[in-house]
């Protein structure tokens, strides 16, 4: 099998970020952490839509205010979201004069993003990039599963859609106050799971997550103990152990430090978010919340980090088709020397 | 990485937690049973106090448990109630109800016609179509039935 | 005493139905829409082979305000139209009788429409 992983000859660094989400996601246990909420998710918008393409601008917008960088310093901005042909990224970063790139890898968006906007540096020209992603609960809701005031009981395994938004920027020369490098990157190749139940999305991503592990450690020689973390996406709670599963499967055994984006953002004996969050602004929140903080101050050092993605839309799921996974995986390494953090 | 996907799905269910039965269906019946309990005081309400007619009282029982299931609809409560009663408030009148008023209200952002109007029976839509169509076929088989 | 008694059989009837649906939910993964739809369907069939007269008339409301009562007034209706309009009947019996839970979902969720917005979860 040839080579999947890619070594960029140009290590981008994340050069800020910021963050925005809505009530649940502030009553979290990253609620802490993000520069903008609003608790009405709303956002001052009459609908879900625009609500949702609001956070992208303002994730953007101060993103962009955190570093010091204006819109015109874009040479790429590479973004994604759940609602229909990617209107929230179209609608919300429409105000910025820059080359635009619309994504869909589902809630694998802002790995993909990550990846393109990587590869995309490499060129000579292209010296700042900007990933962004968000997703909405109530515009999701309503795009495939129920109205918002419907009355229905989720199952156990279902996941709740995250309201938020994160823009990251990254540049191709090393800069002062960078959080992270993108040291590697592994993109993710589709894998039909065979599950056709919507609500069970962490089952659908979990051998395509396992896939994309597995094929960096075997072809990397290392092992899940070489970092810090490796973390997922938004599997969930039953995404995260059948995942576990196929690793143990597979000869990568007692993994103790795999985190889930997904089983962090909310706290899940109060709210009440069954198997735990998803969406583009599931990972697309927490890695800014979280790790990239971590990373840049020394605490961790080296961390794995995929997004992962449910591929579907509300048709394919009625016409009984089963549901493809994706995971794209990006190598994050501090900037700085420091002091790693023990996990334990 | 080695995946058979038709042997996963089958794992997939057995590892998927499961919905806790016993809970669920006591909540069903202690809500839908109140419901229904609630729909028969209204009726001797009706019936006896207001003096209305066996057909007037049943319909009025069900114009109440409406507009009171739409109203929460409405305020934004009725999902909230229907998160830990389930069947209880999905299969009276009431789950009708709001199974129209939610996307109703939900496609206003779409306008009058073609959102709240187009879309105002995208949920209830079956329950119409099919009760009406078995209606039909048993009127059918009662008209041939009678001539016979 | 007689308005007790009456109350406890439409809470046992009402609540059972609602079990039957839990189940069904739980234990067969089919949608609420799907249970509303089954629901109706066998409301309209029981009615027509007369068994669900006799549920109606020992539960009253425990009966007919679960959607299987509804169904059920759908066949009364087309039997009573049939009865009296002969063969049209069978278009006009279906809709009359549903006529008026019909009209009021629709009247009140126009209004609801018109008054409040969906609001975050």
């Amino acid at each position: 099998m040839k080579n999947r992983i890619l070594i960029p000859e140009i290590q981008p660094a994340i050069l800020g970020f910021a963050t925005v989400g809505g009530r649940r996601e502030k009553e979290g246990p990253l609620g802490e952490a993000f520069d903008l909420i609003d608790a009405s998710d709303r956002f001052c918008k009459k609908t879900w839509e625009t609500a949702e393409a609001e956070m992208q601008r303002l994730s953007l917008c101060k993103a962009l205010e955190k570093t010091g960088k204006k819109a015109t310093d874009l040479d790429a901005v590479f973004a994604g979201d759940l609602i229909n042909q990617c209107a929230a990224s179209i609608f919300g970063l429409v105000s910025f004069p820059a080359p635009f790139f619309g994504i869909f890898g589902a809630c694998s968006t802002l790995t993909e993003g990550l990846a393109l906007a990587s590869l995309a540096l490499q060129s000579p020209g292209f010296s700042l990039a900007a990933v962004v992603t968000s997703s909405h609960n109530c515009a999701a809701e309503r795009q495939f599963r129920s109205p918002v005031e419907y009355g229905g009981q989720r199952s156990p395994t279902s996941q709740w859609t995250v309201t938020g938004a994160g823009a990251y920027l990254l540049s191709a020369r090393p800069e002062k106050g960078a959080f992270a490098r993108i040291t590697a990157l592994l993109p993710g190749i589709a894998l039909d799971s065979g599950i056709t139940d919507a609500s069970n999305m962490g089952a659908a991503m979990a051998p395509a997550a396992a896939d994309t592990f597995l094929a960096y450690f075997a072809e990397s020689g290392e092992r899940p103990e070489d970092y810090n973390r490796i973390v997922t996406g938004d599997l969930g709670e039953e995404g995260s152990s059948l995942f576990l599963e196929f690793l143990e499967k597979n000869g990568v055994k007692n993994v103790r430090n795999h985190e889930d984006c997904g089983a962090l953002i909310y706290d899940r004996t109060r709210a009440d978010v069954h198997s735990g969050g998803s969406g583009c602004g599931c990972a697309g929140t927490t890695l800014g919340n979280r790790y990239l903080p971590l990373l840049q101050s020394g605490k961790m050092r080296r961390i794995l980090f995929a997004a992962t993605g449910a591929l579907m839309n509300a048709a394919s799921v009625q016409q009984g088709l089963s549901i493809p996974g994706i995971a794209h995986l990006v190598r994050l390494e501090s900037p700085a020397a420091g002091k790693e953090e023990v996990w334990s | 990485m080695k995946f058979e996907k038709n042997n996963y799905k089958r794992y997939a269910k057995q590892h998927a937690r499961r919905s806790p039965l016993g809970k669920n269906c006591l909540a069903a019946f202690l809500s839908g049973g109140g419901v229904c309990a609630a729909g028969e005081l209204l009726y001797h309400l009706f019936s006896g106090v207001f003096r209305l007619s066996e057909k007037e009282s049943g319909l009025c029982v069900s114009l109440v448990l409406i507009f009171i299931a739409t109203l929460l609809t409405g305020i934004g409560v009725f999902d909230r109630i229907a998160k830990h009663t389930g069947a209880g408030t999905l299969v009276p009148i009431t789950g009708f109800a709001n199974a129209v008023a939610s996307p109703a209200i939900d496609a206003k952002s779409e306008g009058y016609v073609l959102g709240v109007g187009a879309k105002a029976f995208t949920v209830a839509g079956p329950v119409l179509l099919y009760g009406t169509a078995a209606g039909a076929v048993w009127g059918l088989i009662f008209w041939l039935t009678k001539r016979g | 005493m007689e308005l007790t008694l009456s109350l406890c059989k439409a809470f046992l009837v009402g609540g059972l139905l609602c079990v039957i649906a839990q189940i069904l939910i739980d234990e067969t993964a089919m949608t609420p829409a799907r249970i509303l739809t089954l629901y109706v369907t066998a409301g309209v069939v029981l009615g027509a082979a007369g068994v669900y007269e006799k549920l109606v008339d020992f539960a009253g409301r425990g009966a007919t305000v679960p959607l299987t009562g509804f169904g059920f007034a759908i066949a009364e209706g087309v039997k009573e139209a049939v009865t009296e309009q002969g063969f049209l009947g069978i278009f006009t019996g279906p809709l009359t009788a549903a006529a008026g839970g019909t009209c009021a979902a629709m009247l009140f969720s126009l209004a609801a429409a018109l008054c409040f917005s969906s609001k975050p979860k």
